[in-house]
């Protein structure tokens, strides 16, 4: 296995960069945060029409939330393939259409983070901002916001795991990050398949672990601040 | 300054206020007391609109809180409004809690309205905290605070949902101080709460509440040593055994 | 060519392979929650079995279902685990079904991973003292668990299992990446026939929604009957 990685390990890291296009485990992070990135926003926009006093809003959200979170990721993958240029108007990468995929993914399900973040913010919050005579716009910007997506940062480093995961169905449309790389090499090899897929299993393991443990630390030290008890005076 | 006609309210088929009139004069200082479940606090809840009303009207400065097409936003900052859990804002410092009112509602600059916060905390005896965070404050210091978030949009009429109910005993001295000073200074103010000793020393009238109606009205005194209503005179002998 | 036509699809042997199709993505799904929750719960057993080397298995197996994506374990185990049996063992697997039992496997392990954290939280979220109570009239551990604990676990699990068996049911379409035709296969080959993408994928999709939609009602009704019975007892 040591040999695979040898010969192959800086195809499996970058793919053919610097000689061709980014790819391998490079091209798989630079997707994850990408769809982080575009999604949030889109994802925080979810979070509040879910929780919006306008009935309108909260329908149209619930709608869209519903009919993603219904379909695997692979069909929103060739949905994504297939709409995006017609829309757009002119043919896309792949690297874009999973993208694509991914933030719609992740706005339909970092935005169900969000309202459940909105939603265990203690109703006394947003009674008193609008007690003094904030609008419902001020208390969300200036009160309820920022405490919740505090409180749910765990959460959406959680969700950020999760499109690292999701960034592998890129194979289906020969987008050449990290296990398509590994079918490559695979294809080359041949009579090894154990070996190149234990060590693609191994790659994800150890970012995706990592990082799981990073959040555990987070959350204990979100936890602790949060229980500061109070001094008497 | 606070007129309440014939106010009445539902829970679905539960009556939590039953024909409410009273009118709460410019500078008096009224509390609000009864038994549990008498609708003391959504009475008090109802005049800046936190609950909705079924029936009648409720008018502060004159204005028709319940009509549809009040400014609610606006009306909220004319009526200052102290809660029992205090409900400051744990991710904001002391001083931004009590400055954040001028600056998103009042639209002051961030000098002035950070001027005239600190002149409150020094008020309420906390502008050495002002950098500190509500969960590093106790209870009793919080509300002070609270107390000052509400002063800080200068309301001519401040209400109180029983301010020091959830209270360690120790506290409760330092808030009823803080309360007793604004009764001085001339604020009108309407308190909802157990307090008998503050509303002896410091109360204008005392109104009392059962099943949703205000049964008895009087002055302190009249009130503790001559209640009329029957349910009056168990509440005070209640009180006085406790 | 027409703007819609369905008619196109829904016909002939194009129709044939879509309901083959979705009678082996719930083929598939059965399958695999059987299995992943009969192996979950053995999964609980090894995790709260206070024997260490159980405890750490146990814990191992969770955090590798967690942090490698689904595809990549199912590749894994389709490409990579024939390579270590003896030829002859190879040879026969390729004579059966392959692509369902090795996926069957696949899925259900993951399942069965994710399933057994979703117990281990509803045991957790027990009070301790029916545990206690459970011991204090004489019943031994295992007649707690079996008994007192693990039913209730059970009742407070079952939220998150019916997001889980949700996310097993979609994840059926990963199978086709190794050939196996369930609906999104089935969906391919019609697109790459007919040219008539939209109108496939809709079919697709329309398969998932109203599967997606039965399975989260049906959990609805059940976790209300649950709540009751627990009410009355």
């Amino acid at each position: 296995m040591i040999d695979i990685l040898d010969q192959y390990g800086l195809l499996l890291l970058m793919g053919q960069y610097p000689y061709g296009p980014l790819g391998g485990l490079a091209l798989t992070l630079f997707i994850a945060v990408a769809g982080l990135v575009i999604s949030f926003p889109l994802a925080v926009l979810v979070g509040v029409a879910r929780t919006s006093p306008f009935r309108g809003f909260r329908v149209f959200a619930g709608v869209i939330v519903n009919a993603v979170r219904g379909l695997p990721v692979l069909l929103l993958i060739f949905w994504a393939y297939f709409i995006v240029p017609l829309v757009i108007g002119h043919s896309i990468s792949g690297i874009t259409t999973v993208i694509c995929a991914l933030v719609l993914y992740e706005l339909a399900f970092m935005g169900e983070v969000v309202r459940a973040g909105i939603e265990a913010i203690p109703k006394g919050q947003v009674e008193a901002a609008r007690g003094i005579g904030m609008t419902y716009g001020q208390t969300m910007r200036k009160v309820v916001l920022p405490q919740a997506i505090v409180n749910m940062t765990p959460s959406i480093l959680n969700q950020f795991i999760n499109l690292i995961k999701n960034t592998s169905l890129g194979y289906i449309i020969s987008v050449n990050e990290l296990t398509y790389a590994a079918y490559q090499v695979n294809a080359q090899l041949l009579t090894k398949p154990f070996e190149v897929y234990l060590i693609l299993a191994a790659t994800y393991f150890l970012i995706c672990w990592s990082l799981s443990l990073a959040i555990g630390k987070l959350e204990k030290s979100i936890n602790a601040r949060r229980h500061s008890v109070p001094r008497s005076a | 300054m606070i007129t309440f006609r014939d106010v009445q309210k539902y829970y679905g088929e539960y009556k939590a206020l039953d024909g409410i009139t009273e009118t709460i004069s410019r500078g008096e200082v009224v509390v609000v007391c009864g038994p549990s479940g008498s609708g003391k606090s959504t009475l008090i809840r109802t005049v800046n609109r936190l609950e909705p009303i079924s029936g009648g009207t409720i008018a502060v400065d004159g204005q028709d809180v319940h009509a549809p097409k009040v400014n609610v936003n606006e009306l909220r900052s004319r009526i200052g409004f102290v809660f029992q859990s205090f409900n400051l804002f744990p991710h904001l410092s002391v001083l931004q809690n009590v400055a954040i009112g001028p600056t998103t509602v009042s639209r002051l600059s961030a000098q002035q309205a950070r001027e005239r916060s600190l002149v409150l905390l020094e008020k309420v005896g906390l502008d050495n905290k002002a950098d500190a965070f509500p969960p590093q404050l106790s209870g009793g210091q919080q509300q002070r605070v609270a107390i000052a978030r509400a002063l800080a949009m200068e309301p001519p009429v401040m209400l109180f949902d029983e301010p020091t109910s959830a209270l360690d005993p120790e506290m409760v001295g330092e808030v009823l101080n803080v309360m007793k000073q604004l009764a001085n200074d001339g604020m009108t103010m309407v308190c909802v709460t157990h307090e008998m000793g503050f509303a002896r020393e410091v109360a204008d009238r005392i109104l009392f509440m059962d099943a949703g109606a205000i049964l008895e009205r009087a002055t302190p005194d009249e009130f503790f040593n001559n209640p009329q209503h029957p349910r009056a005179r168990k509440f005070v002998s209640d009180i006085r055994h406790a | 060519m027409e703007l819609l036509n369905f008619g196109a699809v829904l016909q002939g042997k194009y129709l044939g392979w879509l309901a083959a199709g979705a009678a082996m993505a719930l083929g598939l799904f059965a399958a695999s929650w059987v299995a992943g929750f009969l192996i979950a719960l053995l999964l609980l057993a090894l995790r709260e079995s206070g024997v260490r080397l159980f405890e750490a298995f146990a814990q191992a197996f969770v955090a590798y279902h967690r942090n490698v994506p689904q595809l990549v374990q199912v590749f894994l185990w389709y490409f990579g685990v024939p390579q270590l049996l003896p030829d002859a063992w190879q040879a026969w697997i390729n004579g059966q079904n392959s692509e369902f039992v090795l996926v069957w496997i696949a899925l259900s392990l993951n399942c069965a991973a994710y399933m057994s954290e979703d117990l281990r939280s509803g045991l957790r979220s027990l009070p301790h003292t029916q545990l206690e109570a459970a011991r204090a009239i004489g019943m031994t551990y295992l007649q707690s668990m079996r008994i007192v604990l693990v039913p209730q676990a059970l009742r407070a699990a079952f939220p998150p299992l019916v997001n889980q068996s949700l996310s097993l049911f979609k994840s059926t379409s990963l199978a086709m990446t190794v050939g196996l035709a369930e609906v999104t296969y089935a969906s391919r080959q019609i697109e790459n026939e007919t040219y008539r993408t939209f109108e496939a994928f809709a079919l697709a999709s329309a398969f998932y929604w109203i599967c997606s939609f039965a399975l989260t009602a049906a959990g609805y009704y059940w976790s209300e009957r649950l709540q009751t019975a627990g009410r009355r007892a």
